[in-house]
């Protein structure tokens, strides 16, 4: 038996090495040096933009490397772009925060760096198995880092609760993955997959069609649809606010638009099934996610709710299932990254130190007090709410517009609705910032400059990205043209 | 190349909000100066427009079309014709008088008060000037946030948050699915055109199945009716006006409301004819219903700012009794009657900001005999009073008179119902302006009153003048708009041949 070896190009994974390198070089830095190296983070975020400069290359590339393990194409490419984008930001957010609570140590930035890697070979996987690798490379990693806080009870109860969740639906989404195979006849292949369970569909509809289900739940746990939300809240409350921040852009980024390529690729043949399962999951996660917002007094909790609510849009997209949906799901993660990662920013700046302030009526008279501050805080919510000029605007008209194109009116109507029922909540932050006096004095905003740049670019990038769409426009719809939708 | 005036008028109150960023908060004077001579610059931009319209044209006039998302067909597309140029001008003209009655009225964060309604004189423009669905769309919401604000900040304590709050949620309620509506005519306009495009115009001549016009003529027209605001959709406009600054509710009346008849104008009537002449009945009702309840509900109002929001939900609805009509006099009764309800409400609201200021409180119980105390605030007053009950002579008796015969010409029921609503609009204007302006000054507080200043009186001034003008030589205001309004009534003539009376055989194939 001869034994051959695949030809392949490591630069198919330029990125994925950059990162784990990066990592592993952290990690073994950290553990030779006497002191704690100061210079951790800028390392972090000298490799993400290496790793970006990596991905643009992959635009407008179309194929697969590795035998046909890994995609190599445009999509890819603008996933990986929003991922780095994520945890970029993210890493502007981290260090003076985890300083308040002396834990800025440098296995954050490690386990950080191998989460996004963990989510760039999902996003680029073009078999499950590859997939089911990066889902658990991603979610070991944010496990660790949603209990970072090892002596906070709330962050010890997050990471338990996000594990123990987390590895059920991991099996459900394994077990999935297994039926599909047999149903398939033996492959695991994406592409294959569509080709091979078209053949096998007369015999073995029932199988596939509930291995499909248990991927939809397993991928349904990672993005917090509902009614695989339940952990949702409470992790979000107890990990710490950067984590918060990196878990609602990045992992949802990554679980969506992983979700979107095995549904549009492996499962063409299947869509009215899917697609109705879907509708379903998604008028569930949006009317969920906004109404029980409303009723959050947490900050954190409040938008926990609203990103299982915006889950509930991408699954619009997904539900509508064509080339403007796939766009607009791309370009609804970037506003959604921006205008989380933002809202985030002002969480942390309002909280003072330690998470001390996370109360809504906390943000009362806050124009007051810190005027830019309450007008960047403004801009996310009107931009999470959906109100032009903002790119928040935009993504949901693109989803929405995928969907009227498909023929979902109803759903399209029931998503607007929600979008109405969104804006209480998110009002209610710029009420109590502008029209309500404070009601103690909190002490001054501590207005670091990593964090506060970071506020003032995101809040500027969500008004100029939704006024100029177009530039993005192109790049995603060149890059969705891989599925034949 | 000629100027692009629209875009201007659109961009030189942004380009005032980003300099009024950098301005010193402390420094209230300057801010309202600079506000002010950025309002100036803002009408006197917008005169040309004016001067060099073309009467004879029904078309587009200042025609800007930009490219924005040529993948999309969404342009930056901008033009007014007969139906929008009052409007912007109204705007324009009306922005200066607004600075000017805040300056004693908002003391307290001058510098944002200041950037909203800059912000807001920039969407109102650029609502009444789009021409291609998403650009409206875009401005229609964008002007929500600044005027949400006015309410909520600087509007009165009690109840200011939850008529904010209202207000939003309400108008968004109606504009969002507008938006569904927006997305559904676009791909029907592409799958039969084969362009793919947000440009009105050329959405204007699809031939939409009528049962399709029939939802979406819903679905635009609750928008619009919810901002009109139309029976039974009113609720957020008295506790809106109330709440709000007195500035706050001029805009409100003056503008933001005409934003809804304007919408039936301008989008709904041309894009789902059909279905406009099927829902002339039930509109008319409700517009009839909207004149004779607001009345009555105008004549027991303690509050003087209730009551002057109560009786615009009557004017409005005489406005939608005319353009319902889609005759000549019908509409041109209804356009001017919009730009008389902008004039003379929003002089009532600067009546009862003058009350305001000098005595806290708007009830009505509190006056009485101000004649004798501030005689020339009274004789304003008094010819405000006059105008918005349509006295001949006086502008609001060209609106309500076109309006009328329009009506006689369709429906004569209707017009004697309509007619009516003149009558109590006598009575409870009257009454009002007995028991607070007339009679003997019975409250101590009441004498030391101070009469109007000379600020205060360059406020009206302008206003008085066009309300005489109006009354008294219209034609130089119906001429803007005869060329237009021929042009759609010619269409909606075209568009009874294939009238639909009746829905049993519209939607029988459904339930098949």
């Amino acid at each position: 038996m001869s034994l051959t070896i695949p030809t392949f190009s490591l630069a198919s994974i330029g990125p994925w090495l950059t990162l784990s390198v990066a990592a592993i070089g952290i990690l073994v830095w950290d553990a030779l040096s006497r002191e704690r190296p100061a210079a951790v983070p800028a390392v972090t975020l000298a490799a993400l933009v290496i790793a970006a400069v990596q991905s643009l290359t992959f635009l407008g590339k179309k194929g697969t490397d590795f035998a046909g393990m890994v995609y190599v194409d445009g999509f890819t490419a603008l996933a990986y772009l929003i991922l780095i984008l994520g945890a970029a930001l993210t890493i502007f957010l981290s260090w003076r925060y985890l300083e308040e609570y002396g834990k800025n140590l440098s296995e954050y930035y490690a386990l950080l760096l191998f989460a996004t890697t963990g989510m760039m070979i999902m996003v680029a996987g073009a078999h499950l198995i590859m997939i089911f690798l990066g889902l658990e490379v991603m979610s070991i990693a944010v496990y660790v880092l949603a209990g970072f806080l090892r002596e906070d009870l709330k962050s010890n109860e997050a990471a338990m609760k996000y594990l123990v969740l987390g590895a059920f639906s991991s099996a459900i989404l394994l077990f999935g993955m297994a039926l599909v195979y047999g149903a398939a006849g033996g492959t695991l292949y994406l592409n294959d997959l569509a080709r091979k369970l078209m053949l096998t569909a007369p015999q073995n509809k029932p199988l596939i069609i509930l291995g499909l289900g248990l991927i939809v739940v397993g991928f349904g746990f990672k993005v917090a649809a509902v009614p695989f939300h339940m952990w949702t809240p409470d992790v979000y409350e107890g990990a710490p606010t950067s984590v918060t921040a990196y878990m609602a852009v990045a992992v949802k980024a990554a679980a969506v638009a992983t979700f979107a390529r095995v549904l549009f690729v492996s499962f063409p043949g299947f869509l009215t099934d899917w697609s109705q399962l879907l509708w379903g999951l998604a008028v569930a996660t949006m009317t969920l996610g906004n109404v029980v917002a409303i009723a959050q007094t947490n900050i954190k909790r409040m938008l926990a709710y609203s990103s299982i609510a915006h889950a509930g849009y991408l699954l619009v997209g997904l539900v509508a299932a064509n080339q403007l949906a796939a766009m607009g799901i791309l370009y609804y993660l970037l506003a959604y990254t921006l205008m989380n990662i933002g809202a985030f920013a002002a969480v942390m700046l309002v909280s003072r130190t330690q998470d001390r302030y996370l109360n809504i009526y906390d943000y009362c008279g806050l124009a007051r007090q810190h005027p830019g501050l309450a007008a960047a805080m403004s801009v996310f919510m009107f931009a999470l709410a959906g109100m032009p000029p903002t790119a928040g605007f935009v993504g949901k008209l693109y989803i929405f517009a995928a969907a009227v194109q498909a023929g979902y009116i109803w759903l399209v109507i029931l998503a607007v609705m929600n979008s109405l029922v969104s804006v209480y909540y998110y009002l209610r932050i710029t009420v109590l910032m502008y029209m309500r006096p404070a009601e103690a004095d909190l002490g001054p905003v501590s207005f670091t400059p990593a964090v506060t740049a970071t506020l003032a670019a995101t809040a500027l990038a969500v008004v100029l990205v939704g006024i100029f769409p177009g530039w993005f426009f192109d790049l995603a719809a060149a890059s969705v043209k891989i599925f034949s939708l | 190349m000629q100027l692009p005036i629209l875009s201007l008028l659109i961009l030189l109150p942004l380009a005032g909000v980003v300099v009024l960023i950098f301005m010193n908060r402390e420094d209230d004077k300057r801010l309202k100066l600079f506000t002010l001579a950025v309002m100036v610059a803002e009408f006197l931009l917008s005169l040309p427009l004016w001067f060099r319209f073309d009467d004879s044209n029904p078309g587009m006039q200042f025609v800007e079309r930009y490219n924005w998302l040529p993948q999309y067909g969404i342009s930056y597309f901008v033009g007014v014709d007969g139906f929008s140029i009052l409007l912007v001008m109204l705007t324009t003209f009306l922005g200066p008088m607004a600075v000017l009655a805040t300056w004693e009225d908002i003391k307290d964060r001058v510098k944002e008060f200041m950037i909203c309604l800059l912000a807001l004189s920039s969407g109102m423009i650029g609502v009444f000037v789009a021409l291609d669905l998403f650009l409206f769309y875009v401005f229609w919401e964008v002007m929500l946030i600044p005027m949400y604000l006015l309410i909520g900040i600087w509007g009165n304590p009690a109840r200011r948050v939850y008529a904010a709050i209202k207000f939003f949620l309400y108008t968004m309620f109606g504009s969002l699915l507008m938006l569904v509506a927006i997305l559904v005519l676009y791909f029907y306009g592409g799958k039969v055109t084969g362009t793919y495009t947000f440009d009105l115009l050329k959405l204007y001549g699809l031939n939409i199945p009528f049962k399709m016009q029939f939802w979406m003529f819903l679905a635009f027209g609750l928008a619009f009716a919810i901002k009109v605001p139309m029976f039974p959709f009113h609720t957020w406009l008295p506790d809106a006006h109330t709440e709000a600054p007195t500035v706050g509710s001029v805009i409100l009346a003056a503008v933001l409301l005409k934003m809804g008849t304007y919408g039936f104008l301008r989008f709904n009537m041309p894009l789902f004819p059909q279905a406009a002449l099927y829902f002339v009945p039930l509109f008319s009702i409700l517009a009839i219903i909207g004149i004779i309840y607001g009345a009555l509900v105008s004549m027991v109002q303690k509050d003087l700012k209730r009551l002057v929001a109560f009786s615009s939900v009557s004017h409005l609805g005489f406005v939608m009794l005319g353009l319902f009509t889609y005759n000549v006099q019908g509409i041109q009764g209804g356009i001017i009657q919009m730009i008389n309800h902008g004039l003379s409400t929003g002089a009532l609201f600067f009546c009862v900001g003058c009350l305001y200021e000098r005595r806290h409180t708007r009830m009505i119980a509190d006056f009485g005999g101000i004649a004798t105390v501030m005689p020339v605030f009274a004789t304003i007053f008094m010819i405000v009073t006059l105008s918005s009950i349509g006295l001949p002579g006086l502008n609001g008796f060209i609106g309500e008179f076109l309006i009328l015969l329009g009506t006689f010409k369709e429906n004569k029921i209707y017009a004697a119902l309509a007619g009516t609503g003149v009558i109590f609009a006598a009575c409870y204007m009257l009454w009002m302006f007995q028991r607070a302006i007339f009679g003997e000054v019975d409250k101590e507080e009441n004498r030391q009153l101070t009469d109007l200043s000379a600020r205060e009186i360059a406020v009206f001034a302008p206003i008085l003048l066009f309300i005489v003008w109006i009354g008294v030589y219209p034609n130089t205001f119906l001429n803007k708009t005869r060329a237009t309004t021929e042009h759609f009534v010619a269409l909606m003539e075209k568009a009874k041949a294939t009238q639909v009376t009746s829905l049993s055989h519209v939607f029988k194939g459904e339930a098949q």
